[in-house]
């Protein structure tokens, strides 16, 4: 059997005495596309916090390719990071530098490149984004689905392995969510990167997925294929796809 | 019955007043009592908390300059904001300051027929005093809240998670730069009130009052000492790391600064906190420096 290469064992989490996960238990595979859903406020985010160490679990185990993230040296972690992108719910692009800076920024900040590679690598991904003209701009001065383009740039400019997307379709019409999740598709078929994607838009999130997970009252309530999941007799999995209480 | 108590046996030999009686007792003087012993509490414990916040914050900021490679650009753009946009403040409050302690020290001096002190008067109170407090209460109240606002914004909107995401350490990014951008700036932004300053007093004090400008300036020459320009000169050093230190750490910290409220209610309550408590610190500060180089 293929070994994951995220798992999260009984991993519990609360916030002062508001418990949001409670024996979480996932696996996640590499080169593929994972969903999570689940109701608002399930703790999806959460969930995804704990991947890239924004947040530190109560109990229970994470672990990245067999190696516990908790006691994981600083230079593999660091490794690990650098390898890891996140694209946020609200993109957080950085408002007071320009379209180019916030690309280059992970470069620039966190790598030995010269300017000219750096600048070099920006603009191969704004091409490949199809948001070139704009790096002068700020993230004030462009549209939603522009600046979701630009927190993908930014999240693919490392070369990742791991992309993590926290609702990359909030607040976008039908057109654009569409056009965002082709993008997620297209990319991870060329680049070939693990991606993590926290959705509500089913079904046609379950389009470009390959494994769902659903996060229920702090638990993986199913986990499987699209097909599985949409084939699934558990009646909350049944009830959450089909949009009834 | 509501005046008696009931004690409950919890565990083994372990006796507690019942819980359903704890409404009861908050009721009473007693309770009432216990209510603002609990509050002051609360506050005081939330003043701990912000002080070893603040200064792990400021150690880690001093740990991060150690850090190579130097943020050159990022110094230079801070030096510029905190320094270079400051100066036209800092000429208006220094021009004026020293008009007015050539005006107040002029009327006080000329009681006891020393009017000519006025150039000693206004230097040493300008170097040793007012320059270093003013410059940088005005440097707090303008580039400090803006401080604090940037960081805030960035700490709501997800950019300081967003920066630990990419493995950019934000205490690095945002804070190390302001402190040596900080240090650059506060001395030379306090030489220039105190040259300002001067100026202003010779203003009212040779030009309106009618001052021997020769008396003034020689006044203002033989009275001053390196030592006092020395001890301008800490204070403004000081100052330096207490602006940019309250101010970065508010805005960073905005989202466990609850009480203000949240959001940009969150960044408005850190932003003039971060203002208040800088100038209050300063004052102390000011004191303390004062009565060691005393």
């Amino acid at each position: 059997m293929t070994q994951p290469f995220i798992e999260f064992k009984n991993v519990r989490k609360s916030f002062d005495s508001n418990p949001v996960m409670q024996g979480v238990d996932l696996l996640i595979y590499k080169g593929e596309i994972t969903v999570v859903i689940g109701k608002s406020g399930c703790g999806k985010s959460v969930l995804l916090k704990h991947i890239i160490g924004l947040e530190t679990q109560d109990s229970g185990v994470i672990s990245i390719a067999g190696q516990d993230l908790a006691n994981m040296d600083r230079e593999a972690r660091k490794r690990f990071k650098q390898k890891t992108s996140y694209m946020f719910q609200n993109n957080a692009l950085f408002d007071s530098l320009n379209v180019f800076d916030n690309i280059a920024l992970p470069l620039a900040e966190g790598s030995s490149l010269s300017k000219k590679e750096i600048r070099d690598r920006v603009f191969m991904r704004m091409e490949q984004l199809e948001i070139l003209g704009i790096e002068g701009r700020y993230s004030t001065q462009l549209s939603g689905g522009m600046r979701k383009r630009v927190a993908l740039a930014r999240a693919l400019v490392t070369d990742p392995d791991l992309v993590l997307f926290d609702e990359p379709t909030t607040g976008l019409d039908p057109v654009r969510k569409n056009a965002v999740h082709s993008m997620i598709k297209e990319y991870q078929e060329r680049f070939g990167f693990t991606a993590v994607v926290v959705s509500h838009e089913i079904p046609e999130i379950f389009e470009i997925a390959q494994r769902v997970a659903m996060l229920d009252k702090g638990r993986i309530l199913f986990q499987g294929n699209p097909e599985e999941i949409q084939g699934s007799t558990i009646d909350q999995v049944r009830s959450f796809i089909n949009g009834r209480e | 019955m509501g005046d008696r108590l009931e004690i409950c046996q919890t565990s083994g030999d372990r006796f507690e007043i019942c819980p359903r009686n704890e409404e009861a007792i908050l009721k009473t003087a007693a309770g009432r009592l216990i209510n603002k012993v609990e509050a002051l509490g609360t506050t005081t414990r939330g003043w701990i908390e912000t002080v070893g916040r603040g200064s792990i914050f400021f150690f880690q900021g001093l740990l991060q300059l150690l850090v190579l490679p130097v943020q050159f650009s990022k110094i230079l753009e801070h030096t510029w904001f905190i320094g270079m946009k400051s100066m036209m403040v800092i000429v208006l409050t220094g021009i004026f300051t020293g008009m007015v302690l050539g005006l107040q020290g002029y009327y006080t001096l000329v009681r006891f027929g020393s009017e000519g002190m006025l150039g000693s008067a206004v230097a040493l109170t300008l170097i040793r005093e007012l320059g270093p407090v003013l410059t940088a209460i005005m440097v707090a109240a303008r580039a400090g809240s803006a401080m604090a606002a940037e960081i805030g914004v960035m700490r709501i909107s997800e950019q300081i998670d967003a920066l630990e995401t990419m493995d950019v350490n934000p205490v690095r990014y945002l804070f190390a730069p302001r402190i040596v951008a900080g240090v650059i700036s506060f001395p030379l932004l306090t030489a220039l009130f105190d040259v300002i300053g001067i100026f202003g007093g010779y203003l009212t004090g040779s030009l309106l009052l009618g001052i021997n400008p020769g008396i003034y300036l020689y006044r203002v020459r033989d009275s001053v000492i390196m030592a006092d320009v020395t001890g301008g000169f800490i204070k403004s050093l000081v100052f330096s790391l207490v602006v940019t230190t309250v101010c970065c750490s508010r805005g960073y910290f905005t989202h466990l600064h609850t009480t203000g409220g949240f959001g940009a209610k969150g960044v408005s309550h850190s932003t003039t906190t971060a203002v208040v408590n800088s100038c209050v610190l300063i004052l102390v500060f000011d004191y303390i420096i004062t009565y060691l180089l005393l």
